[in-house]
């Protein structure tokens, strides 16, 4: 469906609104749901602005993978089965996480399958083909880059490990943060290099976790950036966790939540 | 009692239960297209000599007819007192080598050297069967122009011919030229640059055993 | 340094058996403290990464040639029976002799007899994986045979007492002042010894390793070896190496006997056009190594070894090879590219995975070489933080990431069916709680709500957020800083925000 890297540099700005008559169906995600609500009003601040009409089907719980990849699939399946009840009948899904879509796209028909045979497993496939992660729904369904956004400040970005080798959104957020008004774009050292979270990995093994995450701080903080920016809250928790500990000065932010600011915000 | 190979053999066809009978090796599928040709350049010769000295040999060209004098010369620079030669090397050759005051030891099937005497020659002199151009690979097959492994394994110095005709582009036209001398049942050597360690604290150190001086002459 | 209290042809390995490990997390956290491997491995391991990634960058069809050594490597898989009795009848009629081990024990009988049948008593040994997967070098000690390391790392490794740390470059975790004391204190003890006044220069320490050496090589009359590839086809044998010492033991000796795991079958020799473009570039970031032997049965005119034997290992590669999705880790043409991605290897190196085989590649195939009962294989497949890098880089395509969930998801299994008598975690208590609440989306509210309500609690006690905090939450608290919980849930905020839609 995605393809791994977008396909032009150039910004393509939003004219009109190019998401009318598109309803989304919003996947807010367990993680942010309960603990980064922000982050799911932002996307759908964002996609109404962008004149889509946003859903939130209620039956939805999770993507599973807490424990689809700590090896527990039985227990995966009922997340399995309350995302295909709730997102079933629609054309799009939208979620702010690169890790959760990737899951959904990659696991989903696997633990259908194992769980409840052929056909379901075909449903679970065909739904989780129409899920997009953020970044991918607004360069390659709505075909924009700059979306309006306003914000006056530094930044740099971390490429989350599932966000590009599951769920393959290449340097679309790149682009979107480029056309972003105000913004300072600044490289991060070693960018490609997993934070050490994990998931369960950084409970099961939370020394090498740690070692990981101080020297993803430490690249972090040598930018300069005010703000770290990343399509994942729970990276986003796990560097930011660190920097704050070390009193860094520097945000974790998520950059739906970019991509939704305006010059009308504080 | 199952012996062994035979056990083996079960638990392997076991293994492959879900493997349905009626499937044939050929039948899983490989789409690799064998044999091209691999993008080395427009003069692939010159490319050749390139990362031949890239590793640190020393590459001479020379026309075929002067290939004495080069190897007489070679033999000079080298400083090489003695030198083995393989039993099928051409006598121009030798004589050439004569010539700069090599004394030639010739190794074959009545008369072979020991590893000690290997040792004790100044160089080894052998043809090749194939240049590979974008490795800067010589591969040799151990057919009478070249000899026995253990000839140029021991001496320190390796002086080898290769002609510009034998040079391919790349591995996979490489592997057709000596395929047949594998399917004879002839060993190869493959030898780009020589030999390395990068074991302590990844420095490359050159020279650790085999020859540490590699010398080329490409005969054109 | 090791104090030897009986007396040994060899230097005495650590003690130990790798099954007895304790589990990754323990000798990881070792690792991560030892500050002269950390340094070690990270200069180590970015120079080859480096290096792997400028070289397949030059060739265009580098994506093609994965797919081939996958779809080849698959097809020797699924046919792997007919292929090792092609290769025996090949090697045989080419004057070798091919021997079959179904396991350590029977490999290390066999290899024994076939030398104590020579007459010897020692053997020079060109560096092979699996002849430390069978623990070959003590089988020898113990039947009065001496087996000599000749690869460079390997000997500082054997000398040194130690265990291999890596894949390809074994004695990574040494520097050089360490491996200068270790030529010094026991070269002396086993041959020559190291020359005097011996500095610290990498290229002084391979030269003292080259004179400690060639004694061996010239007076050898036994070599051992292991092989990247056997070639059905021909019945031929590879040999991929630097250094010249793996020449010298193929080579100079008469009997060669060469011990080989049973996966690393080609079909054919026009294979090997595939695989030399693979493994060079994947394993030490060059177009190609220095040397490659290619040998088949006993060379004619008595080129080499006359006396050439094959023993087939499966020592738990049938278990492997059982498994339709695991048997992908039999692809492996041990390249370590791995290894030098992975940035959990990077930082705790290769004695906390418990076997010959660490990193990446190690946490799917000892769990399936070795099964799920010990205490380290079922910590194995949670070695890693699932970041995916391995995949990318594999010249065979082996997802080891998913292979890593699919070997959790078979350790899961395998403590439900026979748990631990003494649980040290909560895990599946926990993770049941969790299912618990995500199967009903009314449970998930509910835990939205309680956060919320936790949240205002703690705001009136003036707590926002939280530092380190005992207990489990302890692993993720003990080092960062949690933020101040939310006002209320997203759910709740759509409530009351757009609750006349749906």
């Amino acid at each position: 469906m995605t393809t791994t890297t977008a396909t032009t540099a150039t910004v393509t700005k939003a004219v009109g609104k190019p998401g009318a008559g598109k309803t989304v169906a919003l996947f807010a995600t367990c993680a942010n749901d309960v603990m980064f609500p922000q982050t799911p009003v932002a996307v759908v601040k964002l996609l109404e602005r962008l004149g889509c009409k946003v859903e939130f089907p209620e039956e939805q719980t999770c993507c599973g993978q807490i424990f689809t990849n700590t090896g527990y699939y039985d227990e995966a399946v009922g997340s399995v089965k309350n995302f295909l009840k709730a997102f079933e009948p629609y054309r799009y899904i939208v979620g702010p996480s690169g890790s959760c879509v990737g899951s959904v796209r990659h696991q989903h028909e696997m633990l259908a399958r194992r769980a409840a045979g052929d056909a379901v497993a075909n449903r679970v496939a065909a739904v989780a083909a129409r899920t997009y992660d953020i970044s991918e729904f607004l360069i390659d369904v709505l075909g924009v880059t700059d979306v309006g956004a306003y914000f006056p400040h530094k930044v740099t970005y971390h490429p989350t490990c599932h966000s590009q080798r599951v769920a393959h959104v290449g340097d679309r957020p790149y682009q979107l943060l480029k056309a972003v008004r105000g913004l300072t774009l600044l490289d991060l050292p070693d960018a490609n290099t997993c934070c050490g979270f994990g998931g369960t990995f950084s409970l099961k093994n939370p020394d090498v976790s740690v070692t990981m995450a101080g020297d993803k701080a430490r690249n972090v903080a040598s930018t300069g950036a005010e703000y770290l920016v990343a399509g994942d809250n729970l990276c986003l928790l796990n560097i930011g966790g660190v920097l704050h500990r070390t009193n860094a000065g520097i945000t974790p932010i998520h950059i739906a939540e970019i991509l939704a600011h305006t010059e009308g915000d504080e | 009692m199952t012996s062994a190979k035979e056990e083996i053999l079960g638990r392997v066809r076991t293994a492959l239960r879900d493997v349905p009978a009626s499937e044939t090796a050929a039948d899983s599928p490989v789409e690799w297209v064998y044999h091209q040709s691999v993008d080395a350049g427009d003069n692939i010769v010159d490319t050749f000599e390139q990362r031949v000295i890239d590793y640190k040999a020393t590459v001479v060209r020379s026309p075929k007819a002067k290939l004495p004098d080069a190897l007489a010369t070679a033999a000079r620079d080298l400083g090489v007192g003695s030198a083995v030669v393989p039993p099928g090397l051409e006598q121009s050759w030798r004589d050439g080598l004569a010539a700069a005051g090599v004394t030639i030891i010739e190794d074959n099937p009545d008369h072979r050297l020991s590893n000690q005497e290997l040792n004790d020659t100044g160089g080894v002199i052998t043809a090749a069967a194939c240049g590979v151009a974008l490795t800067g690979t010589i591969v040799l097959d151990h057919t009478a122009d070249q000899g026995r492994r253990a000839l140029s394994l021991v001496p320190d110095v390796h002086i080898c011919v290769v002609g510009a005709d034998q040079v391919v582009s790349g591995v996979p036209e490489a592997v057709q030229r000596v395929k047949p001398a594998v399917l004879a049942g002839q060993p190869l050597t493959w030898i780009s640059g020589g030999s390395a360690t990068s074991d302590i604290e990844l420095s490359r150190v050159e020279g650790v055993h085999g020859p540490r001086t590699l010398y080329v002459i490409i005969a054109e | 340094m090791t104090i030897q209290t009986e007396h040994r042809l060899t230097p005495a390995p650590p003690p130990g058996e790798y099954i007895d490990s304790p589990r990754f997390q323990i000798g990881a956290k070792k690792g991560l403290a030892n500050t002269q491997q950390r340094a070690n491995l990270k200069h180590a391991t970015t120079t080859i990464r480096n290096k792997r990634a400028r070289v397949v960058a030059e060739l265009d069809n580098w994506q093609d040639l994965r797919t081939a050594g996958e779809q080849i490597k698959t097809r020797v898989g699924r046919h792997l029976d007919e292929y090792l009795v092609q290769f025996e009848e090949n090697f045989t009629k080419a004057g070798g002799h091919v021997h079959w081990a179904r396991d350590a024990d029977e490999a290390n009988r066999i290899i024994v007899g076939l030398i104590a049948a020579t007459g010897q008593n020692e053997v020079v040994k060109v560096k092979s994986m699996v002849t430390q997967e069978i623990d070959m070098n003590e089988a020898l000690e113990e039947a009065g045979i001496a087996a000599w390391e000749t690869d460079l790392a390997e000997l500082i490794v054997q000398l040194g007492h130690d265990r291999p740390s890596h894949i390809v470059v074994p004695a990574l975790h040494r520097n050089r002042a360490e491996v200068r004391e270790i030529f010094v204190e026991e070269m002396g003890r086993y041959g020559r010894p190291a020359p005097e006044g011996l500095d610290d220069a990498p290229v002084n320490l391979a030269g003292a390793s080259r004179q400690h050496l060639r004694e061996k090589f010239m007076r050898a009359q036994v070599s051992t070896s292991g092989a990247n590839f056997l070639i059905a086809e021909t019945g031929s044998l590879v040999v991929v190496e630097s250094e010249g010492n793996g020449r010298m033991c193929l080579t100079l000796p008469q009997t060669l006997i060469s011990v080989v795991g049973i996966e690393k079958i080609l079909p054919t020799f026009d294979d090997f056009e595939v695989f030399m473009q693979l493994l060079p570039r994947s394993s030490t970031g060059e177009r190609m190594n220095p040397y490659t032997s290619v040998w088949t049965g006993a060379s004619p005119e008595g080129d080499g070894p006359q006396n050439v034997h094959v023993v087939l290992v499966d020592n738990g590669r049938t278990n492997v090879l059982s498994d339709p999705l695991g048997r992908a880790a039999l692809r492996c043409i041990r390249c370590s590219a791995c290894l030098n991605i992975c940035p959990v290897y990077e930082r705790v190196g290769g004695h906390a995975y418990g076997s010959v085989y660490p990193g990446p590649i190690g946490a799917i195939l000892n769990p399936q070489l070795r099964g799920t009962a010990s205490v380290i294989d079922r910590s194995l497949p949670y070695a890693s933080s699932l970041c995916g890098a391995c995949n990318d880089v594999c010249p065979v395509r082996i997802p080891i990431a998913d292979l890593l969930v699919h070997e959790r998801h078979k350790v899961v299994e395998a403590k439900k069916a026979d748990p631990p008598h003494i649980p040290h975690t909560l895990e599946p208590q926990l993770i049941d709680a969790a299912a618990w609440v995500m199967n009903d989306h009314r449970r998930l509210a509910l835990a939205g709500r309680g956060t919320a309500l936790g949240s205002a609690v703690l705001d009136l006690i003036g707590v926002h957020g939280f530092g380190a905090i005992p207990g489990p939450l302890g692993r993720w608290t003990g080092a960062r800083d949690v933020p101040a919980l939310p006002e209320m849930s997203f759910r709740q905020w759509w409530k009351k925000n757009r609750g006349d839609q749906k």
